[in-house]
C-alpha cells in the first residue's frame, strides 16, 4: 500500500515540530515520507501480536537518587550561551498577549 | 417551565511535592531565590544532560496514592509530553501516561448530610514547569527556570463532582491528607496545588455527558466556586442558545471573572508522548509498599479519635484542632508542655479563630511558638494575670510570637497578690462609695460588682477580680 | 618510525620511557594535522593551545608518578557530539554553531583521568545522522586513503583523523552504525560498546535508546585499551550498566581455539560487494585455521531492521531535538515575529536537510493517532529482533559479518536517495536496537584500494569474546593493512 502525505500532514507535522518548511522542501519532504512510511510498512508483514513493546532493551529497574541538594548557584552556566538574556532571565518574545 | 442543568465536574490537582531538590537533579526547591540560581544543565535542558529520579518523589507519590485508596502500579514508567514553550527547557515535559504511579482510588468528601465518594482515575509524577515574566514595556518575556524540575504529582478525578461546595470539600480533603502525610504544603496561593476544572453540563437526568472544557489558572477556593459558577452559565447559554459548547482548554481571568479559549493554531495539543529513554522503570515491590503503609502517619480521622480520647476533649474542638495539620501540632505541642488539653483548645478555637478571621489567615500561616502559648496557659492558670490581660497578651503571641512572662514583667502586667495594697484600695473604695455600700448591705446583691470595678481600677486592672470580690465580701461584714 | 605510524598505547610507552615528550609529541601530530587537515577535513574545531598546555600539565603529572596508565600523555581527537566544558560543541550543525558547554562529558573526563591530552572535536554528520559526514554544516570530511570518497559516517570525521595520523585515537558515538561503517571505510578499528557500558552523560543524544560512545584507533589493543579507560559506571546516567568485568585488555589474547563463530547468511545475500563478501569470508577462514568453529546459521529478521531502527532513532532524536529552539543556547534566528516564529525560523534555519527529515518523520510516526501502528510495531519488532540474537548466542560465542555491503562511495553520491543511503546500514543496526556490542576490524582493500571492515557482534556484555576473536586475527595476519592513509597529496 502506498501512503499519500497530504500538504495538510505537511503542514500539521511542521507545525509539532516547528519546522517552516519552503515550498520546494514541502514536497520534497511529501516525497520523502511517502517512501519512507512505504518501507517502514514492511514492519506489518511481521506478526506482533502478543509480543510486549521494547523501550528498555535491559531489565534495569529502579535507579534513583537520594533527595539531597549537591548543586549550588547555576545561573551562570545557565545563561553563558543564552542568545538573549535580561535580568539574570532568559530573553524570549512575549508569550503572552 | 425552564429546563434544569446539571453541572458534572472533574478535576486535575497538581500538587507540588515538599522535597529537598528536584525531581530529576540535585538543586534546591527552595523558594524564591534570584532567577535561574536553583538550576543545573539538567533543569535548564542542556545538551548532553541527563535524568535521574529522585527516590523521595516515589515514596511521596506512593504515600498519596495509598491514603486516596488507590493502587500502586508496580511496574510504572516515565513518558515524555512533547510540546514547545519556552518555561519547559527541553521542550518535552517529562512526566507519566501509560503506567501512571497509583490508579483507581477514591476520597470520602462530606456533602450536606451525607457522605460521598470521589473516585480518583489515576495520579501521576511529573516536572513542574519555570516561570515566565512579562515585560509590561518590552515585548518581551524572561524565563526563570528555578521552578523547573520541581517534583509535582497530578491527581486526576473522574467527574463525579456537581456543584462548586463539592469541588472545594474535594480539594479540602485532598490538601488535608496530603498536608499530613508531610507530601506538600498544598498552599494554593503559593501555587504549591493548583487544580484545572474540567466541566460540562447536562441537563438533569441525561444519561450522556456534555462537552467539557478544562480551565486552567485558578489559584483559590473562592476563584474555583466562581470560575465553576462562570463556566457553568457560559456552557448553559450557548446551549439555550442552540450553539455548541467546544471541547477547549480555557484560561480563567479572576479579576475579570471570565474565562477564555487558549486555543492557537501553533497549539496542536498533540503531545506526542512515547516512553522516556533516558530513565528506567520503577519496580514497587510488595515490601516497599507495606514499608511505605507502616511509616504513613496518622491521618485525620484517627486523631479525632485519639484526641477524644488521650486529652479528653469533646468532638466539636476535636474537629477543629484536626482541621489542618498545622492547628493539631500546634494543639499538641502546646499541650505537651502545659498539660491543660482542653484550655488549650480554648485559646485555639476562640482567640485564635477570630484573630485568624480578623487579619484573614489561614492556619497554615500561623506563625507563633507553642512554648509560648503554653506559658500564656499556665499563667493565667495560676492566677498570675486575669482574662482581660490574657486577651491583650494572646494578640501579641498572635502577632509576634512574644515571651508572654517578659511581656507582662515589662509591661507590669501581673496580677497584684500583695493583700496590703488591695485592703488599702479596698478601704479608699468602701470610704468614698457609700451609695453602693449602703445598697449591698440592704442586701441589693448587685452593687457588688460596682465595688469590684471600682476597686480593678485603683489597682489599675492588676488585681484578681475573684480575689476581691472575697475580699470586699470580708470587709463589709 | 614516524610518530604518526604509532598505536596509542605504543605511543604512551614512549612517553613513559622519556622518549619523546608529552609536548613534543602534541607538537608533531599538530604539525601533522596543519599539514593535511585542509585535505582532509576530519576537524571542526582544533585546540592547539590548549592541547599545549594539557600537555604540559599531564607530563608533570607524569613526571610526578601521578599518571601511569597506558593512554598517558597520549593526544586524542573527540566526536564533536561529546560535551567538553568550554570548548565549542557543535555536532556539526549550524544551530549549535556557538555552543559551548558548562560541563564535560563522563567519557571525556575518564580520557582525562587516564591522562589523555584533547587535541580537538571531529567533525560528524550532523547530530550524527547520516552515513558519509556529508551532512555536516562545517563541509564534508574525505577518506583519506581517496580524497574523492567518503569517509563513512557519522564519525568520519574521527576515524579519517585516526587513519590520516592526525591523533593516535579518537572516540566516535555509533547510533545504528556510526562507528563500524567508518572505521570500516577507513581501514581502523572501531568498537560500539553493550548499551549502557559508556556513561552518555554528556553525548548531545540523537536517539537515546541507541546511543553509545566508543574507540576509534589503529589496533585492537588500542581499542581494548581505551575502552577499558571510558567505561564507568555513572550515576549521572539511569540508563549506565553496572558491568562485572571492565577489564577489556585482559581478553587481548590470541586463542579462539573451540570459539564457535555463527556466519549469518543473511549478512552474505543480495546487495553485498562481491570483493567484500571475499574479503571477509578470507578472514573467517584465517580464524577457523586458529582453531575456531565456524558455522554458517539463519538469524532472521535481519530485513526489518532498518525500518524499526528509523522509527525509533527518528522519534527519539524529534523529541531529543526539541530543545535547540533558540531560547537558552545556540543559534536564534536574526529577525522574528512571535514566538512561534522565532522557533520555527530559528531551527528550519539552524538544521540541515537530513536533520529536518528525520525530525518530520519522527513527529509524524508519534503523531495522534500513528503511535501504535508505528512507534509500538517497531518497539514489538525490536523485542523480536533481540530474540533472534538471543537464539543465536546460545550456540555461537560470536557472529561474524561485514560491517557494510560496500567500500566508501565517493563523495556526493549518496544524499540524493536517503532511503539507499538507509539500507547501507543493514549490517550494524540491529545491534544497536539489540544492545549489543560490535567492532570493525580491517580486512584488507577492495581493487580500487579502499577498506574493508569485517564486523564482530558479541552478545550482551561479552565484548571480551569479541575483543579476543579480532586480536586473534590481527596477531594471524600481522597487520596487512596500512595502518595510515598514503595521503598521496602534500605528503611526500
Amino acid at each position: 500500500m502506498a501512503n499519500v502525505i497530504s500538504d495538510e500532514t505537511i503542514e500539521y507535522v511542521g507545525i509539532l515540530a516547528k519546522l517552516e518548511l519552503s515550498g520546494a522542501e514541502k514536497e520534497n519532504a511529501k516525497q520523502d515520507m511517502e517512501k519512507m512510511l512505504d518501507y517502514i510498512d514492511t514492519l506489518n508483514e511481521l506478526d506482533t501480536a502478543g509480543i510486549e513493546p521494547m523501550s528498555h532493551v535491559f531489565p534495569v529497574n529502579n535507579v534513583f537518587r537520594e533527595d539531597v541538594v549537591t548543586n549550588g548557584d547555576g545561573h551562570e552556566a545557565a545563561l553563558a550561551n543564552a542568545p538573549k538574556q535580561k535580568n539574570n532571565s532568559f530573553e524570549v518574545p512575549k508569550t503572552i498577549g | 417551565m425552564a429546563k434544569q442543568y446539571e453541572t458534572v465536574i472533574g478535576l486535575e490537582v497538581h500538587v507540588e511535592l515538599a522535597t529537598k531538590t528536584k525531581i530529576f537533579c540535585g538543586c534546591s526547591t527552595e523558594f524564591g531565590g534570584a532567577p535561574n540560581t536553583h538550576t543545573c544543565p539538567v533543569c535548564t535542558g542542556m545538551p548532553g544532560s541527563l535524568p535521574v529520579l529522585n527516590k523521595q518523589v516515589v515514596e511521596y507519590a506512593m504515600a498519596v496514592g495509598l491514603a486516596t485508596n488507590c493502587k500502586i502500579t508496580q511496574v510504572c514508567k516515565f513518558d515524555r509530553k512533547n510540546y514547545f514553550y519556552p518555561d519547559n527547557p527541553q521542550n518535552y515535559q517529562i512526566s507519566q501516561l501509560y503506567l501512571p504511579i497509583a490508579r483507581d482510588g477514591y476520597v470520602e468528601i462530606e456533602v450536606g448530610e451525607g457522605k460521598k465518594q470521589v473516585r480518583i482515575h489515576e495520579m501521576h509524577m511529573e516536572e513542574d514547569a519555570g516561570k515566565l515574566i512579562h515585560d509590561e514595556w518590552d515585548d518581551s518575556s524572561l524565563v526563570d527556570y528555578n521552578r523547573s524540575g520541581v517534583p509535582l504529582i497530578e491527581i486526576v478525578s473522574e467527574p463525579d463532582m456537581r456543584s462548586s461546595d463539592e469541588v472545594i470539600s474535594y480539594l479540602e480533603k485532598l490538601r488535608l491528607i496530603i498536608q499530613y502525610l508531610g507530601a506538600s504544603d498544598c498552599k494554593l496561593q503559593e501555587g504549591s496545588m493548583r487544580a484545572d476544572v474540567n466541566l460540562s453540563v447536562r441537563e438533569v437526568g441525561a444519561a450522556e455527558f456534555g462537552t467539557r472544557t478544562e480551565m486552567k489558572n485558578i489559584n483559590s477556593f473562592k476563584a474555583i466556586a466562581r470560575a465553576i459558577e462562570g463556566e457553568r452559565a457560559r456552557q448553559i447559554e450557548l446551549i439555550e442558545e442552540g450553539r455548541q459548547v467546544i471541547q477547549e482548554t480555557r484560561r480563567w481571568d479572576d479579576n475579570k471573572e471570565s474565562s477564555y479559549a487558549m486555543r492557537s493554531k501553533e497549539d496542536a495539543q498533540d503531545y506526542r508522548y512515547f516512553p522516556e529513554p533516558d530513565l528506567v522503570p520503577i519496580v514497587i515491590s510488595d515490601d516497599w509498599i507495606a514499608k511505605i503503609k507502616s511509616q504513613q502517619p496518622e491521618l485525620r480521622t484517627e486523631k479525632l479519635e485519639r484526641y477524644k480520647n488521650e486529652f479528653a476533649i469533646p468532638q466539636y474542638d476535636a474537629e477543629i484542632m484536626t482541621g489542618s495539620k498545622t492547628m493539631a501540632d500546634l494543639f499538641e505541642a502546646t499541650t505537651a508542655i502545659c498539660k491543660k488539653p482542653k484550655k488549650v483548645a480554648n485559646w485555639l478555637m476562640g482567640e485564635t479563630l477570630r484573630l485568624m478571621k480578623e487579619h484573614a489567615i489561614e492556619a497554615d500561616d500561623l506563625k507563633f511558638s507553642p512554648e509560648n502559648l503554653a506559658k500564656l496557659v499556665l499563667l493565667t492558670d495560676a492566677g498570675d494575670i486575669n482574662s482581660s490581660v490574657a486577651k491583650e497578651v494572646f494578640e501579641k503571641i498572635f502577632t509576634d510570637d512574644i515571651d508572654p512572662e517578659q511581656y507582662i514583667e515589662e509591661k507590669g502586667l501581673k496580677t497584684v497578690n500583695d493583700d496590703g495594697a488591695l485592703k488599702s484600695a479596698i478601704e479608699t473604695v468602701i470610704a468614698n462609695n457609700q451609695k453602693a455600700v449602703d445598697e449591698y448591705k440592704g442586701g441589693k446583691e448587685k452593687a457588688i460588682g460596682a465595688l469590684v470595678g471600682q476597686t480593678m481600677k485603683a489597682m489599675q486592672g492588676k488585681a484578681n477580680p475573684a480575689k476581691v470580690n472575697e475580699m470586699l465580701r470580708e470587709m463589709l461584714k | 618510525m614516524d610518530i604518526f605510524q604509532l598505536t596509542a598505547v605504543e605511543l604512551g610507552q614512549k612517553i613513559k620511557k622519556k622518549e619523546i615528550s608529552v609536548v613534543e609529541a602534541v607538537q608533531k601530530f599538530m604539525e601533522r594535522i596543519e599539514a593535511i587537515e585542509q585535505d582532509v577535513n576530519s576537524f571542526v574545531t582544533i585546540d592547539k593551545e590548549g592541547a599545549l598546555a594539557q600537555a604540559e600539565a599531564v607530563q608533570k603529572q607524569i613526571d610526578a608518578g601521578e599518571l601511569t596508565g597506558p593512554l598517558a600523555g597520549v593526544p586524542v581527537a573527540v566526536k564533536d557530539n561529546l560535551c567538553i566544558e568550554g570548548q565549542l560543541t557543535t555536532c556539526s550543525s549550524k544551530i549549535l554553531g556557538n555552543f559551548k558547554p558548562t560541563f564535560t562529558s563522563e567519557a571525556v573526563l575518564n580520557l582525562q583521568r587516564a591522562g589523555a591530552v584533547i587535541v580537538g572535536k571531529t567533525n560528524m554528520d550532523e547530530f550524527a545522522m547520516g552515513s558519509t559526514t556529508e551532512t555536516s554544516y562545517f563541509g564534508p570530511t574525505k577518506n583519506p586513503h581517496n580524497l574523492a570518497h567518503v569517509p563513512g559516517g557519522s564519525s568520519g570525521g574521527s576515524c579519517a583523523a585516526v587513519v590520516a595520523g592526525e591523533v593516535p585515537y579518537a572516540l566516535g558515538s555509533d547510533t545504528g552504525g556510526s562507528i563500524r561503517q567508518p572505521s570500516s571505510f577507513c581501514g581502523v578499528v572501531g568498537i560500539k560498546p553493550t548499551y549502557g557500558t559508556v556513561s552518555r552523560y554528556g553525548l548531545i543524544a540523537y536517539g537515546s535508546s541507541l546511543d553509545q560512545i566508543g574507540p576509534i584507533a589503529k589496533d585492537v589493543t588500542d581499542c581494548a585499551t581505551i575502552l577499558e579507560a571510558i567505561a564507568s559506571h555513572d550515576e549521572k546516567d539511569s540508563t549506565s550498566v553496572l558491568r562485572e568485568d571492565y577489564d577489556f585488555t585482559a581478553a587481548l589474547k590470541d586463542d579462539v581455539k573451540g570459539m564457535k563463530i555463527g556466519i549469518p547468511k543473511d549478512y552474505f545475500g543480495e546487495g553485498l560487494d562481491a570483493e567484500v563478501k571475499a574479503a571477509i569470508q578470507k578472514a573467517v577462514e584465517v580464524l577457523e585455521r586458529k582453531g575456531a568453529i565456524v558455522e554458517t546459521f539463519d538469524l532472521g529478521l535481519v530485513k526489518y531492521a532498518i525500518p524499526a531502527y528509523y522509527v525509533i532513532a527518528s522519534a527519539e532524536a524529534s523529541s531529543n531535538l526539541e530543545r535547540f529552539d533558540g531560547v537558552k543556547y545556540g543559534y536564534r534566528t536574526e529577525e522574528y515575529d512571535g514566538l512561534h516564529n522565532m522557533y520555527k525560523k530559528s531551527r528550519s534555519e539552524g538544521f540541515g536537510a537530513e536533520v529536518k527529515r528525520r525530525i518530520m518523520l519522527g513527529s509524524f510516526v508519534l503523531s495522534s493517532g500513528y503511535y501504535d501502528a508505528y512507534y509500538l510495531k517497531a518497539l514489538r519488532t525490536k523485542a523480536l529482533i533481540k530474540a533472534e540474537f538471543d537464539k543465536a548466542f546460545a550456540k555461537y560465542d560470536v557472529i561474524i559479518g561485514p560491517a557494510a555491503p560496500t567500500t566508501a562511495p565517493e563523495l556526493g553520491k549518496s544524499l540524493s536517495d536517503p532511503l539507499k543511503m538507509y539500507l547501507g546500514d543493514i549490517y550494524t543496526i540491529s545491534l544497536n536496537l539489540a544492545g549489543l556490542p560490535g567492532m570493525s576490524v580491517p580486512v584488507g582493500t577492495d581493487s580500487k584500494g579502499l577498506p574493508i571492515g569485517m564486523q564482530i557482534i558479541g552478545d550482551c556484555f561479552q565484548e571480551k569474546k569479541m575483543i579476543r576473536a579480532a586480536y586473534t586475527y590481527e596477531c594471524a595476519t600481522n597487520k596487512e593493512h596500512e595502518t595510515i592513509a598514503a595521503m598521496s597529496r602534500k605528503e611526500a
